[in-house]
């Protein structure tokens, strides 16, 4: 997983196909996290509020109970236990930072299930920068603590009524706020998606995930590398993290989506979002809705280095069904004592079926745990009835 | 950043724009959503004899983020009636009117129908220029090439943002006219001509001589009026629609139009 170099492409995908007004600011963007990602002083001050304020390293989990259920050998990168209670604080903070560096003391962003929101808004609040988050109205329903919890960080949520009401209308809506205030504002997208640099700095800011999952795997394995890395995939940042410390292992590398949002499933190239990737359109190229019990992986795209590692071979992307997410959701519950969010439970769904099929028997088996399960158990209680 | 064709002359649009910039006219080019209501050609018809010089028809797209409140509207009332980019290319192809028409939407549905099959169709569709907001000059050059080659005039815009030499860029890879966006913000009407559409106006007028037209946030006949005083035109969209989304026919949408031409002319 290379630099996307100056066109910010990925293989074909990538680029950035952005109204006029937001390109210099796109090129500014670049300009700085490339100088502040050479800083060492940045990667210092970053560092340092990862592991005093975010809590990291976070550590790698034996899971006894599930893996003797399971047949294979699974460990958990715990990103659930985090401040803020998931991966989203560890690209946020690099953002920050980079806003402040850019002398931007406003931030939008997007969110879908509210972690990444919850998680600009802590940013904020640290920073002493303003923050104002799109949220689809589907959303801010399914997700009320969330958005409560973002206006106790002092920041402003702004439901969205227009289209699906989810996550993709939330992407075009702060996409509008920039438009107009990109002169002040620094737009924290909360995913590996977007128009360059987004897809690469975030990607490079979730690195961490990967890079720390290698080094404890190695440790745990005598040296050795799992056999198998599985994250979830919604825009993507979790498992392009968590890749980004494998893929030069021969660990075979799986992204779990959303059945109702499989981009990478059953998407078409196309341009949506500042990125030319996979999405879920119908013949004439109108974007379709995503649909899954999943806030956070209700998208109809995909973040475009996805798209290239699957055209290259170099991962594979599979899809579960909310049926199935929910019962693996209540057995890491029941067996490990950890309620996941409902993003990774798709990844843990994926591989409770896959150890019955095609994963041969004592394989190791790492999960990014990209999230605490804190925010959906009210959605949980009223499907579980 | 390089023109895609460079030297290569406009089309059908940039001649009759110049020719009626040249001749001392300034530049109306009213904006329609393509396929809103089942009568929308009437008003395309409407608007062209009410003194348009061009006219640009919205074809809707699903996530349309340069548009704000009234065109999202439009765009999606236009979708939910099941309006598709062939649908509005086919009630183009008997519009029958004098005026070149111009589309504007967003690239997807361009990278969709792929490009040499997107060129033809709106060039077969009498169409005589496109405008896609989401496809900047860097993403650009095959399309300028491929829609140059089916004669169909590809109108690049430029920002308040943009500096001066990607400003040059811009201006010499344009064909039709030259988008001027006047202001930082999305489609909608504003109470007042925002600075910044002047202060364009007069970088762009000052390093081409395509026809360079103010769009975004002109909102009346006087803004249309002040903005020209620099600009050789502009492209009034939201003030219109809303109009037409609050119930105004054919005629009134025409009547509007013909105020604004007769300031522009005054
Ligand atoms: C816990 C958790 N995991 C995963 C995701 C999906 O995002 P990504 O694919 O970028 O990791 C979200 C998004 O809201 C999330 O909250």
């Amino acid at each position: 997983m290379r630099e996307p170099g100056p066109g910010g492409r990925f293989g074909e995908f990538g680029g950035r196909f952005v109204p006029e007004s937001l390109v210099p600011a796109c090129a500014e963007l670049e300009a700085a996290f490339t100088a502040a990602w050479a800083d060492a002083a940045f990667r210092a001050e970053l560092d340092g509020l990862l592991a005093s304020y975010a809590g990291r390293p976070t550590p790698v989990t034996e899971c006894k109970r599930l893996s003797e259920r399971l047949g294979v050998r699974v460990l958990l990168k715990r990103e659930d236990l985090t401040h803020t209670g998931s991966h989203k604080i560890n690209n946020v903070l690099g953002q920050a930072l980079l806003a402040r560096r850019m002398g931007k003391s406003r931030l939008i962003a997007e969110t879908g299930a509210g972690q990444h929101g919850v998680a600009a808004a802590t940013a904020a609040a640290l920073l002493g920068l303003s923050c104002e988050v799109y949220m689809g109205e589907v959303d801010t329903a399914r997700q009320e603590l969330n958005v409560f919890r973002m206006r106790l960080l002092g920041a402003e949520v702004h439901p969205v009524s227009s289209g699906s009401r989810t996550l993709k209308d939330a992407v075009n809506e702060a996409l509008r706020d920039w438009v107009a205030s990109v002169e002040t504002t620094h737009y924290c997208i909360g995913s590996v998606m977007g128009p360059h640099p987004y897809p690469w700095l975030v990607r490079e800011l979730q690195r961490v995930v990967g890079d720390e999952a290698r080094r404890q795997c190695r440790q745990l394995l005598g040296g050795a590398d799992p056999d198998v890395v599985v994250a979830c995939v919604g825009g993507g940042s979790n498992a392009a993290g968590t890749f980004a410390g494998f893929v030069d292992t021969a660990a075979v590398l799986v992204g779990v989506e959303a059945a109702g949002g499989a981009a990478m499933g059953r998407g078409v190239p196309g341009v949506v979002h500042g990125m030319r990737s996979q999405f879920l359109q119908d013949e004439a190229g109108q974007i379709l809705e995503a649909e899954s019990i999943s806030a956070g992986l209700d998208y109809p795209g995909v973040g475009p280095e996805h798209a290239h590692l699957g055209a290259i071979g170099r991962a594979r992307y599979v899809s579960a069904e909310d049926g199935d997410v929910l019962e693996a959701f209540k057995l890491l519950a029941e067996t490990e004592g950890i309620i996941p969010a409902l993003e990774p439970a798709h990844a843990l769904a994926w591989v409770t079926a896959a150890a019955r099929t095609e994963i041969p028997a004592g394989s190791v088996v790492l999960v990014t745990l990209s999230g605490r399960g804190d925010k959906d158990v009210a959605q949980v209680m009223a499907m579980l009835g | 950043m390089s023109a895609a064709a460079p030297g290569v002359p406009g089309g059908r649009l940039e001649s009759a724009l110049r020719a009626r910039r040249d001749g001392g006219a300034k530049l109306l080019v009213p904006y329609l959503t393509g396929g809103l209501g089942p009568d929308w050609l009437e008003y395309v018809r409407a608007v062209a004899a009410a003194g348009a010089d061009a006219i640009e028809i919205g074809i809707p797209f699903s996530d349309p983020v340069m548009d704000g409140p009234v065109i999202q509207r439009a765009s999606a009332d236009a979708l939910a009636g099941g309006v598709t980019p062939a649908g509005v290319l086919a009630g183009l192809a008997h519009a029958e009117v004098s005026v070149p028409l111009v589309v504007m939407t967003y690239y997807n549905l361009v990278a969709r129908g792929g490009h040499v099959r997107t060129a033809h169709q709106l060039a077969d569709a009498g169409v005589a220029g496109a405008i896609l907001p989401d496809l900047p000059l860097d993403e650009a050059t095959d399309w300028l090439a491929t829609a140059a080659s089916a004669g169909v005039d590809a109108v690049l815009l430029a920002a308040p943002t943009t500096p001066d030499d990607r400003l040059d860029a811009i201006c010499e890879a344009s064909r039709g006219f030259l988008y001027a966006v006047g202001l930082l913000g999305v489609t909608g009407e504003r109470d007042r001509l925002a600075g910044s559409a002047t202060r364009l106006a007069a970088r762009c007028t000052a390093r081409t001589d395509l026809p360079v037209l103010v769009g975004v946030g002109i909102s009346s006949a006087d803004q249309a009026r002040e903005v020209c005083r620099v600009a050789d035109g502009v492209v009034i969209g939201s003030a219109l629609v809303r109009r037409i989304l609050g119930g105004a026919g054919p005629d009134e949408a025409a009547e509007f139009v013909a105020g604004v031409r007769r300031a522009l002319d005054a």
